[in-house]
């Protein structure tokens, strides 16, 4: 114990936390300036609505401190973030708990301004000015070891990331390395320095907490302050507008680049393609690289894996949809002919009238007639009164052209859609595919009809006692599509409707980490080479178990599964026609 | 006078002076436009074809005549379905062609 109240080494501490916390009130008023004036109104009352404020807390301590999340998916990664986040903040919090209880400044003169000076650094450096209790010391030393174990860890992942699990990691430049390099150091000199007292310890302490400070706003570790607003903000249900801005821009500050959405990316197939995940995207468009961020934008998928299994889930496909929307293409898109062809499209609506249910097939299903026939099989075995929108062709969802960034150009046919659905006197739109099941739930305005994709609508005439299905005994796999699945949480229909015609086997990846199949029209750039790889791997985690047959929901899904499969592909509506 | 028919205007395209910059700046931002084999799947199954004129097919060689605004009307009517690119026995990337035709 030194019973002096200033030593210079702490000056670097202070000097660097200064310059953070100007940072930090400076972006914090930046993004929140830059939300929509009505979203700004949403996050206030956010902040005092009981519901939002309890799930604010929640998260805070969840996401932020203990990494509920990926303790989930990998223990080990957990416990090391677990072990970093929450024991700093412990070291923090105790620090501050010493200096209010022990009073370790009580007889000497300190008021005012040199006080507040003062409490700024003494809990940071405690133990080099004052004496601590038998118990707080134990709590000191108990966190400070749990978060050198935790760093252990990290370097354990950084020579050798297979042991922890992780197969890909992202690859860093000097900044994020030589940052990375203080982090690691700055626990052991702490620890070094209250053992032993060095004066060189105490200075390196300091200096590595300078150099930490200093580059956070440059470097990836710019996520610990930001996650906290980005939590707030997203709990307000804000969404994004704009790929740099407001709400995006606290999301792209709050990636981590921890990379786990790396090594669950379906194009991770190989180390070239591994470089369009979203952990490169978020980085990518942080350092305002325009052109490769573009690039990473078309080329994703649009599976949302990556949304799902982020530990902050991160929208990060929402910031690459305003991405794409920001690439000049002067499509001048004019879909105006669609209201001067009407006759053609209602004729088949005037010997029906009012049927209770609106099939709609879809492009993709137009392509695949075999869904189509056993749709029509299913409806009329189950004695439905229906009527088929679409079966002399019909208007694309509009779904494609918003994947594409262009929402405003897409109005036309969802205006004819529309039209054509509350002509049609229904109350229950089916649906065969999932890509048009998206947006007619999000971006139709269909009140008082009921939307379902064709598993819900079968699992319903199943439940209901209107089909009647023979078991068989084949193996079946389920594909989970990714606008199905992970976007609506359907899982268990198709599962429980095949469960009645044979029996289901597992997938390695099932449900909300099932596998695109790679033919997805998120992407726009992606080669047919390259789809098929992702398509490989994609049957390859499908026939882990060995099944008869691949069962998918998706049009789309059957037809890039058909190229590469071993087994038969097919449709759950052709299962099911097949056994009724 | 309407006689109720008329002579259609001459199409001859004169290949020496028609400007290929668009056609040749695809050619190299989209090099498989070259394996094109005109098969016409893409115009069989366009959905905007149901309604319009549009052919992928025909949009093609209007660029590489250098009827570039006619090319360009006709991609106003497209849908970005996809379903063209799906069909196509090539593999061209159709959908991403479209678009960069525009860019």
């Amino acid at each position: 114990m030194n019973s002096q109240i200033f030593h210079p080494f702490v000056l670097p501490f202070v000097l660097g936390m200064a310059f953070v916390l100007t940072y930090c009130l400076v972006g914090l008023i930046r993004v929140i300036s830059q939300l929509p004036k009505d979203d700004r109104k949403k996050f206030w009352r956010s902040l005092v609505t009981p519901k939002t404020a309890w799930a604010n807390i929640r998260d805070l301590f969840g996401d932020c401190l203990f990494h509920v999340k990926i303790w989930k998916r990998n223990p080990v990664l957990g416990y090391m973030h677990t072990a970093i986040a929450f024991g700093w903040f412990m070291i923090i919090v105790i620090g501050h708990v010493m200096l209010f209880t022990l009073k370790p400044l009580q007889g000497v003169e300190v008021e005012g301004l040199q006080g507040m000076f003062t409490n700024f650094y003494y809990p940071i450096f405690f133990k080099y000015f004052a004496e601590e209790t038998p118990v707080f010391a134990f709590l000191m030393d108990f966190f400070l070891l749990m978060i050198i174990s935790g760093i252990l860890i990290a370097v354990v992942k950084k020579i050798h990331s297979k042991i922890v699990g992780v197969k890909r990691v992202m690859h860093f430049g000097f900044a994020d390395s030589l940052i990375r390099f203080a982090l690691w150091t700055i626990f052991p000199f702490r620890l070094i320095a209250e053992k032993t007292n060095i004066m060189a310890f105490w200075w390196l302490y300091s200096i590595d907490l300078l150099i930490f400070m200093c580059m956070l706003p440059f470097t990836r570790y710019m996520h610990i302050p930001t996650e906290a607003l980005f939590i707030l903000l997203r709990h307000a249900g804000i969404k994004v507008t704009e790929p740099r801005k407001g709400y995006a821009l606290a999301e792209l500050y709050s990636c981590p680049s921890c990379g786990l959405c790396i090594d669950a990316c379906p194009m991770s197939v190989n180390d070239k393609m591994s470089v369009n995940t979203s952990a490169y995207f978020m980085k990518k468009l942080r350092n305002k690289d325009t052109e490769e961020s573009q690039r990473i934008a078309e080329t994703c998928l649009m599976c949302g894996k990556c949304v799902k299994i982020c530990p902050l889930s991160i929208e990060s496909c929402d910031i690459k949809f305003s991405q794409r929307a920001s690439i000049p293409y002067n499509i001048n898109s004019d879909h105006s002919y669609l209201f001067c062809h009407s006759e053609r499209s209602e004729e088949s609506q005037t010997n029906n009238q009012k049927p209770r249910v609106l099939y709609f097939a879809g492009c993709m299903t137009q392509l695949t007639p075999k869904i189509m026939r056993a749709m029509k099989q299913i409806m009329e075995k189950a004695g439905e009164e229906y009527q088929f929108m679409d079966e002399n062709g019909g208007i694309c969802c509009g779904r494609p052209m918003m994947l594409s960034g262009k929402t405003a150009e897409a109005k036309a046919m969802v205006e004819k859609n529309t039209e054509l659905i509350k002509k049609s006197g229904a109350t229950k739109l089916v649906l065969s595919c999932p890509i048009c099941y998206k947006v007619f739930k999000e971006e139709y305005h269909l009140e008082g009809i009921e939307i379902q994709h064709h598993t819900q609508y079968i699992d319903d005439l199943v439940k209901a006692g209107k089909l009647k299905l023979n078991k068989g005994d084949v193996n079946y796999v389920y594909h989970d599509p990714c606008e199905l699945g992970r976007a609506f949480g359907v899982y268990d229909e198709p599962r429980e409707v095949l469960e009645n015609v044979g029996n289901l086997r597992k997938a390695k990846s099932e449900k909300e980490v099932s596998i695109c199949c790679g033919g997805s029209l998120g992407s726009f750039t992606l080669t047919q080479q390259e789809r098929d790889e992702i398509t490989a791997n994609s049957v390859n985690d499908l026939m882990f178990n060995n099944p008869d047959e691949i069962v998918t929901a998706c049009p789309l899904c059957l037809k890039t599964f058909a190229r590469k499969s071993p087994v038969r592909v097919k449709d759950i509506a052709e299962v099911v026609s097949e056994k009724i | 006078m309407d006689f109720g028919f008329c002579l259609s205007p001459s199409s001859h395209v004169k290949m020496d002076s028609v400007d290929l910059t668009t056609f040749n700046r695809l050619k190299e931002t989209n090099p498989d436009v070259n394996t094109c084999i005109a098969c016409g799947s893409c115009t069989a199954t366009c959905t905007a074809g149901n309604f319009t004129e549009m052919s992928f097919r025909r949009m093609l060689l209007m660029l590489q005549r250098g009827k570039e605004d006619e090319a360009k009307k006709m991609i106003q009517r497209c849908m970005l379905c996809g379903k063209c690119t799906l069909v196509c026995p090539r593999g061209i990337n159709i959908r991403k062609i479209l678009l960069d035709i525009t860019r």
